[in-house]
């Protein structure tokens, strides 16, 4: 149980730039996920929280200890790889019980803990197995059990995920989840997932081009994205945009000619702002075209998923996607009508990319415009 | 490939026992003068079946050549030569891929430069400094402090001196690296974060992992040793430091004398021998490590 703290902190290879400092807090027992797309600086974030990365500058502190300059070992983490890094020479009792082997604990001692941990990951069966004779989920229950051993103060999770099936991504999500509910470690979580990210995280962080975009709980994240890039990378599928100007009086903006109206007060403030207008698929209504306050649009093509299905509409070039529910049936080439709920309405600057509504116009700061390789 | 074709079968089996003939031909020979008389070996043409005085060819070439005491010799040389090649390689490559020195690639370049410069061509400067090891120490202090000192070891006549010479080896160093490089870099990590320190590390992880490599290498290590000749011929001058190679050397018919080549083969034959059991027993590890590498 540990408080993770870090301070300004950037890396840098060579002249490229991976993190432009990032501040982030993490609370004792907390679960973080760190959600981003590959190459936004979210794993190498992780390595330098473990230890396995030099921090170019800033501040890295476990437990309020400054860590910059110890060693792994001297950090209290423990970490899951992403390929596992199972010792393959070793049976699985000898890669869980490998850091007590290299810390000195006497035998007995070990091999009553290693039978504790092999418990706790469901592995009692398997202990004379070699890693290459295991399945993929058996590896992975492997390396958590490696990492379990030490007792760590902090669980580093490297996208432990990603070279499951989908079937035994969703059970070992679970089985993340409730190992940290009985171990209540701080726990952070690297993911490029937004469905696991959604379902493991107390805190999300979302990452992109090496800048923190924002910080909260899923739900807040997920109904307040702070960045048009927020709002594209969480939910799916992903938000339908439309550029346009927030028109004179503030209450509304144009839609292929129509009105759809927005919150006033906000709208009233920023009256002839270009934005980015967003809204969800899951938020968007179908109804029979030609009815009040909706905009005629053509039926694309349609996504069946059985409890329901994604309806692609377009507008006047725009394509909008549409979730609608498992009654509502809609035919290719038909004309159907768009409703954009104003409640659900998220407005973005079009020059910052910043939501409107989310800080005082004062503080805003541009959107991040450096790209990191 | 597969391919249905009797006429190009028959061509691939024609030119598959021809090389085999090759490659056997000069062996038979060597075993079957190895069991003639003097009469018979000297007899043109040569007799390509098997006589009966093959054991005592084998008591003569042991007694004449003392092989005995050289065949202990080449085996103690040999091993040594074998383990330390390994053990300098698996260091050595250990160094170049998991510690990010900026000279590395320099040293690893400069080792590769070695393998153009074999013991034949530095024969002479390896000579006089196995004569004297602390020359350039000496030369060293004396040009920086001017203090003359009298530091000498010298390896003519011993075992260091069979030994040390042949121990660098850019072939193993290169192959190690090419099996460290094979292993993900996680590996290394996880071992990090269970707190082993690199040395640990090495020994716990990397030595057990290359075990086929290992015993590729020392295969064709144990017989690059085995059949040194200049080296040793150099310098041992004391009878008793001989190798079996060099002993062998008394086994030669010289101008003046009788050609008992028969003899001389059931000496090779014997020297022959110990090579050969090391291959076949290392042989499935030896071509396992070098054609892939365990998952």
């Amino acid at each position: 149980m540990a408080e993770i703290g870090i301070k300004d902190v950037r890396k840098t290879y060579g002249s490229t730039q991976i993190l432009h400092g990032v501040d982030l807090n993490f609370k004792s027992g907390e679960f973080v996920v760190i959600l981003g797309p590959s190459g936004c600086g979210k794993s190498t974030l992780l390595r330098m929280i473990a230890g396995l990365e030099e921090i170019t500058s800033g501040e890295i502190s476990i437990d309020g200890k400054v860590v910059n300059n110890l060693e792994p070992r001297d950090r209290g983490c423990s970490m899951v790889f992403q390929n596992y890094a199972l010792y393959p020479h070793m049976n699985v009792a000898a890669n869980i019980g490998y850091a007590l082997k290299v810390a000195g604990v006497p035998r007995a001692e070990r091999d009553r803990r290693i039978a504790e941990t092999a418990k706790i990951v469901g592995l009692e069966e398997l202990l004379d197995r070699k890693p290459a004779q295991l399945s993929g989920g058996q590896r992975q229950r492997v390396a958590m059990g490696r990492a379990i051993i030490r007792e760590p103060k902090v669980f580093l999770f490297d996208e432990p995920l990603s070279n499951l099936d989908a079937k035994l991504r969703v059970q070992m999500r679970v089985e993340i989840r409730r190992l940290h509910k009985r171990l209540s470690a701080t726990s952070v979580f690297v993911t490029h997932d937004q469905v696991e990210a959604m379902t493991l995280a107390d805190k999300l962080i979302v990452m992109n081009k090496g800048h923190v975009e924002q910080v909260g709980t899923p739900l807040e994240i997920y109904h307040r994205p702070r960045t048009r890039f927020v709002g594209t990378f969480i939910g799916s599928p992903a938000m339908n945009f439309f550029d346009t100007t927030i028109a004179a009086g503030g209450d509304h903006v144009l839609l292929d000619g129509i009105v759809q109206a927005i919150d006033p007060v906000l709208g009233g403030q920023n009256a002839g702002t270009a934005v980015s207008v967003g809204i969800r698929p899951e938020h968007c209504r179908l109804v029979p075209a030609g009815t009040v306050n909706s905009v005629p649009a053509n039926v694309d093509f349609i996504e069946e998923l059985g409890s329901g299905r994604i309806v692609h509409v377009e507008i006047d070039g725009l394509s909008f996607a549409v979730s609608v529910e498992e009654d509502q049936f809609f035919e290719q080439g038909a004309v159907a009508g768009l409703q954009l709920p104003s409640e659900h309405i998220h407005l973005f600057s079009q020059e910052t990319g910043l939501r409107l509504d989310d800080a005082p116009a004062a503080t805003r700061q541009p959107a991040p415009k450096t790209v990191a390789a | 490939m597969i391919e249905r074709t009797p006429i190009l079968n028959a061509v691939t089996y024609f030119i598959m026992i021809l090389g085999l003939i090759l490659i056997l031909g000069p062996f038979w020979m060597i075993f079957t003068a190895s069991t003639q008389s003097l009469q018979e070996v000297t007899a043109v043409p040569f007799n390509m079946t098997p006589g009966g005085d093959f054991l005592k060819n084998v008591h003569a070439a042991w007694d004449r050549a003392n092989l005995g005491p050289a065949l202990l010799n080449s085996l103690i040389t040999s091993l040594l030569v074998m383990v330390g090649k390994i053990a300098l390689a698996a260091l050595s490559a250990f160094a170049i891929v998991y510690f990010k020195s900026p000279l590395r690639h320099v040293f690893f370049w400069m080792v590769f430069l070695t393998l153009m410069l074999p013991l034949e061509v530095r024969v002479i400067p390896t000579y006089n400094i196995a004569s004297d090891v602390f020359q350039p120490v000496r030369w060293i202090i004396q040009t920086i402090t001017g203090i003359e000192l009298s530091l000498q070891w010298n390896l003519l006549n011993s075992y260091s001196g069979l030994v040390l010479p042949l121990i660098a080896t850019a072939t193993g160093t290169f192959l190690y690296r090419q099996f460290y490089m094979t292993l993900p870099d996680e590996l290394a990590e996880a071992a990090k974060m269970d707190g082993a320190r690199p040395l640990r590390f090495f020994i716990d992880i990397l030595l057990p992992l290359s075990r086929t490599n290992m015993l590729a290498l020392a295969t064709i290590m144990f017989v690059y040793a085995w059949n040194q000749y200049l080296w040793p011929k150099l310098m041992t001058t004391d009878a008793s430091y001989q190798t079996a190679m060099v002993a062998m050397r008394a086994l030669v018919p010289s101008v003046n004398a009788l050609p008992e080549w028969n003899v001389s083969m059931a000496g090779a034959l014997i020297i022959m021998l110990p090579p050969l059991v090391v291959v076949a027993v290392l042989q499935r590890w030896f071509v396992r490590g070098l054609v892939s590498t365990e998952k």
